[in-house]
């Protein structure tokens, strides 16, 4: 960690967005994360994203739980909405600020620690309920802020930095995000912001569960010859599914495609995430081959990265609900008591 | 884009702008650290090794240093170099057990310097403790040259001047003062090992127009009249002065008559107020002291009545912008313009001058009247002669006057042991020391101040322009040069990239205030500048470009805006990002004495 304040002052020309923002005006407080951490690489693709996409910065709802994962909303967005909960319970607060004000963006960051062992049933759940927001997991496989110990996503026989053999099966978030409900399901890798930067803008701009799974390496734990979550290793067996590329519906598209390996997919907000070089026995709408896909690389030991299903209709928990657009913590209170006619009315229709 | 040599000297050189922009090479960020450090003799040692005269350069030095400093880029005031340097020369203690020794016993060569300005005082400086004899020859009856007789008091107090004079003199210089060369012919006769000659650009230029002849006695050229004021010959200036030209020179004389009486003094320029050669400090403090500078208007005549001057005609131009970005000047249509004039100070430019010089004495003048110099080694076309300061190249300042002559000792000492003047030249060199003291403690203070310039106190406006000893600028006092210091952004502390340790996990791109580091593809120069985190549109900085990573990629820098806040390396988790300090090797005649 360091506690040297990044100085304010930045690069004269660095270019200016939609509302007069700049990359830096997207920044947050100075991590605390040991130095090289990848979780801090996570952040500058947020902020990457956010700034490119000109979002008002606050207009976002941040909610994280418990690790290193979770400190780091602190080190991005600086002036939006934050919840840091407990342990494992991210979903449950983000579920709550989702249904009271669905016209924030709802950011949730975890981590493996945090969704995949003391979270993992709330996971599940607000996977199932469809809440629209992107959930990013920061997956180190190991347990940082502990000093190294495994997480339940580290693979078997994995090894910890001393070189003790990981006996567990691993819990892959991918998959059960694809089997559960998720909308969006992407998997990308810290080191590689000309991919993770692109999907996570086309997940702010799905309208319902995008899952996001990146492998972030702990440079302090686990980031050695033995491990699979290493930088090395995850360079060494990444299975780079497509290049993905983002056009806001304010871009044109411009440049020529080959419709053999390129595919454009329209998000409903009128922008198009085009992934080109797609492997050819690869469809991003298939729900169950993007399962089996996953699973089978897996076996190889390969780390497969880019979108890895998307389905642009899915419905969110508000769709599903019925609930109004006007978000919940706007509604009057003649909104909300309509009066002794209304209820007549209401009754009426029960008899 | 190839690799990045940095074993290359000039590589960090060039990054640290103010050193590089320095004639002489002052390391400024080291001796700006020992200011900050109260070490105030240190860092006048530090000057006085590579300029000679830090604490004449620090009230008059023409800051080179100044508009190159990288705060220009990053924000917009430079570092007050030149203030810090007089501040460390303000301060300092006792210097002399710093002083080279001199041997008593003499190596049995004899040189021989021709004026006694900053060149021939720094050359001698240079070979004194190498155990020359050394004599210079003066006409004047006191040593200093133009940085005594052309800058007035209230910039230059005499005290300053005399000690670092002295400090030279003191060193065992055979003096001849009130010795005016007539005959070069005559010099050689004498036959000294070698000769220098650092006879300065003493001739002011003249303007013969209509008139001119009649009113001789109320024009002066204007580093003559400075002369003689300096010398206490002339201590009154009467009526309305017009001061024509726009130089330092005229500046300084427009000043100087202010302080000597006059009812008003005006300053009139032919060229445009952005393009006029005097530095913009003493153009605001000109202005600040009441003295009105009227651009565009060239001189058309001297208007007399008997003999007596009554003033100048002026016609009217206006600057006009060509192609090539340069100002060309076209009649702007008005009326010429009479300003009425009692006396009138030419300082319109001043060329080196040399009649003493037969010119069958062995040494080859070029076209200009200029001599034919090797641009290295500074010898003139007879090989035991050496030039340096204006009377080389023509007039340039004092910094370039103890570059040439840091040059040109060299070259004297080689010539007189039978070395080759330029492959027996030492070389330059470049150290780089790491500043990591451990965990986030680096030995500088890394941390980016964002205080804008500090301004300077000004002694009381009335009592300075009542009397020309009075020095108008009062320096930083410890504290204020404390915090100016602050501001320097230590740009000889170096990010070194070390690419066999890199394992790309980007923590330096995301945490590096300036968007400087981009890891991307190779490709060439023009292309590579146009894809980085941030555009290098600044073509005169260099981008530092690494071998090739295991992802196929490079790590490309632009030095452009770079802090030097360490931040890079504060965040790396493998050291591949290092602070180290460079330490350019420029040599000087001291590397050889043992």
């Amino acid at each position: 960690m360091t506690f040297v304040v990044k100085p304010r002052i930045r690069h004269p020309q660095l270019p200016v967005n939609d509302l007069g923002l700049t990359r830096r005006d997207y920044e947050g407080a100075v991590s605390t994360l040991c130095a090289g951490c990848g979780h801090d690489s996570v952040s500058a693709a947020i902020v990457a994203a956010c700034a490119e996409l000109s979002l008002p910065p606050h207009r976002f709802a941040k909610i994280s739980g418990i690790g290193c994962s979770s400190k780091t909303p602190s080190y991005f967005l600086n002036n939006s909405h934050g919840f840091n909960s407990v342990h494992g319970r991210m979903p449950s607060v983000a579920t709550g600020a989702n249904l009271a004000n669905r016209s924030l963006y709802c950011v949730g960051v975890s981590g493996d620690g945090d969704s995949a062992s003391i979270g993992l049933g709330q996971f599940a759940h607000i996977v199932r309920r469809r809440i629209n927001m992107v959930y990013i997991v920061d997956n180190n496989g190991t347990y940082g802020l502990t000093k190294g110990q495994f997480s339940a996503t580290n693979d078997r026989g994995s090894t910890s930095k001393k070189g003790v053999p990981n006996l567990y099966e691993p819990i892959d978030l991918v998959s059960m995000a694809l089997q559960i409900g998720a909308g969006f399901v992407a998997r990308s890798f810290s080191g590689d912001k000309k991919q993770l930067v692109p999907l996570i803008k086309a997940a702010l701009a799905h309208p319902g569960m995008a899952f996001l799974d990146v492998i972030s390496p702990c440079v302090a734990f686990n980031n050695h010859n033995g491990s699979t979550k290493s930088f090395d290793y995850v360079r060494g067996h990444s299975e780079r599914l497509m290049e993905a590329d983002f056009v806001a519906p304010s871009e044109e598209i411009t440049a020529d495609y080959d419709p053999g390996t390129t595919e454009n997919v329209r998000l409903p907000d009128g922008s198009i995430l085009r992934l080109s070089k797609v492997a050819r026995d690869f469809d991003v709408h298939d729900r169950i081959g993007a399962l089996e896909y996953v699973q089978r690389s897996q076996e190889r030991g390969e780390v497969a990265t880019g979108l890895l299903y998307v389905d642009p209709d899915a419905a969110d928990c508000h769709d599903i609900l019925g609930t109004v657009e006007t978000p919940l913590n706007a509604l009057t209170e003649a909104d909300l008591c309509p009066g002794e006619a209304a209820l007549e009315r209401l009754n009426e229709s029960f008899r | 884009m190839k690799p990045t040599n940095i074993q290359d000297p000039n590589y960090f050189h060039k990054v640290v702008d103010c050193q590089w922009a320095c004639p002489a090479h002052t390391p400024v960020p080291e001796y700006i650290r020992l200011i900050a450090q109260e070490r105030y003799t240190e860092a006048y040692m530090l000057n006085w090794d590579s300029n000679v005269f830090p604490g004449i350069l620090g009230r008059t030095c023409d800051r080179p240093c100044e508009p190159a400093c990288r705060r220009v880029r990053t924000e917009e005031k430079p570092v007050a170099i030149c203030r810090l340097k007089r501040v460390a020369a303000d301060h300092k203690g006792d210097i002399r057990p710093y002083m080279p020794r001199v041997p008593t016993a003499k190596n049995g060569k004899r040189i021989a310097l021709l004026g006694a300005g900053p060149a021939s005082l720094a050359v001698a400086r240079d070979l004194l403790p190498l155990g020359y004899e050394v004599h210079l020859f003066e006409k004047d009856p006191a040593g200093g040259g133009m940085m005594r007789s052309q800058i007035p008091a209230f910039r230059l107090p005499a005290d300053v001047l005399e000690e670092e004079v002295d400090l030279i003199l003191d060193m065992g210089v055979e003096c001849h003062f009130g010795h005016e060369i007539t005959s070069m012919k005559a010099m050689l006769e004498m036959d000294f090992d070698a000769y220098f000659v650092g006879t300065g650009a003493p001739r002011g230029r003249d303007l013969k127009l209509p008139g001119r002849e009649e009113v001789d006695e109320h024009i002066s050229i204007g580093i003559d009249w400075l002369s003689s004021v300096a010398f206490g010959h002339t201590d009154s200036i009467a009526g309305n002065v017009i001061v024509m030209g726009g130089g330092n020179t005229a500046m300084d004389c427009c000043r100087t008559s202010k302080r000597l009486g006059a009812d008003s003094v005006t300053v009139v320029v032919r060229s445009a107020f952005e393009v006029m050669k005097a530095s913009d400090w003493e153009k605001e403090d000109a202005m600040s002291e009441g003295i009105p500078i009227i651009n565009n208007r060239p001189p058309k005549e001297f208007v007399h009545e008997n003999g007596k001057l009554t003033g100048v005609v002026f016609g009217c131009v206006k600057p006009v912008k060509g192609d090539d970005g340069r100002l060309r000047y076209e009649p702007s249509g008005e009326d010429d313009v009479f300003l009425p004039a009692d006396h009138i100070l030419m300082a319109i430019g001043q060329e080196n001058h040399c009649p003493w010089i037969e010119r069958d004495a062995g040494i080859q003048f070029d076209k200009w009247d200029c001599p034919v110099l090797d641009e290295v080694t500074l010898q003139s076309t007879h090989p035991k002669v050496f030039f340096g300061g204006d009377s080389a190249f023509g007039p340039e300042n004092i910094i370039w006057a103890s570059a040439h002559a840091h040059q040109a000792a060299i070259s004297i000492h080689l010539f007189c042991q039978g070395q080759d003047l330029k492959a027996d030249r030492p070389p330059e060199g470049v150290n780089l020391i790491s500043t990591k003291m451990g965990i986030h403690e680096w030995s500088y203070d890394s941390e980016h101040d964002p205080a804008v310039r500090y301004l300077v106190p000004h002694a009381d406006k009335r009592q300075a322009l009542g009397n020309i000893k009075i020095e108008v600028e009062l320096g930083f006092d410890k504290r204020l040069g404390a915090k100016e210091a602050q501001r320097c952004l230590n740009c000889d502390v170096q990010t070194v990239f070390t690419d066999r340790l890199c394992i790309e996990c980007d923590a330096c791109v995301d945490i590096c205030p300036m968007d400087c580091i981009s890891f991307t593809e190779n490709g060439d120069e023009a292309e590579l500048r146009q894809r980085l985190m941030a555009p290098a549109v600044n073509g005169d900085q260099d981008l530092y470009v690494s071998g090739n990573l295991p992802t196929n990629r490079v790590m490309v820098k632009d030095e452009d805006v770079c802090l030097h806040c360490g931040l890079c390396a504060e965040r790396c988790p493998t050291n591949a990002w290092d602070m180290q300090r460079s330490v350019v090797h420029i040599p000087q005649l001291g590397s050889y004495a043992q």
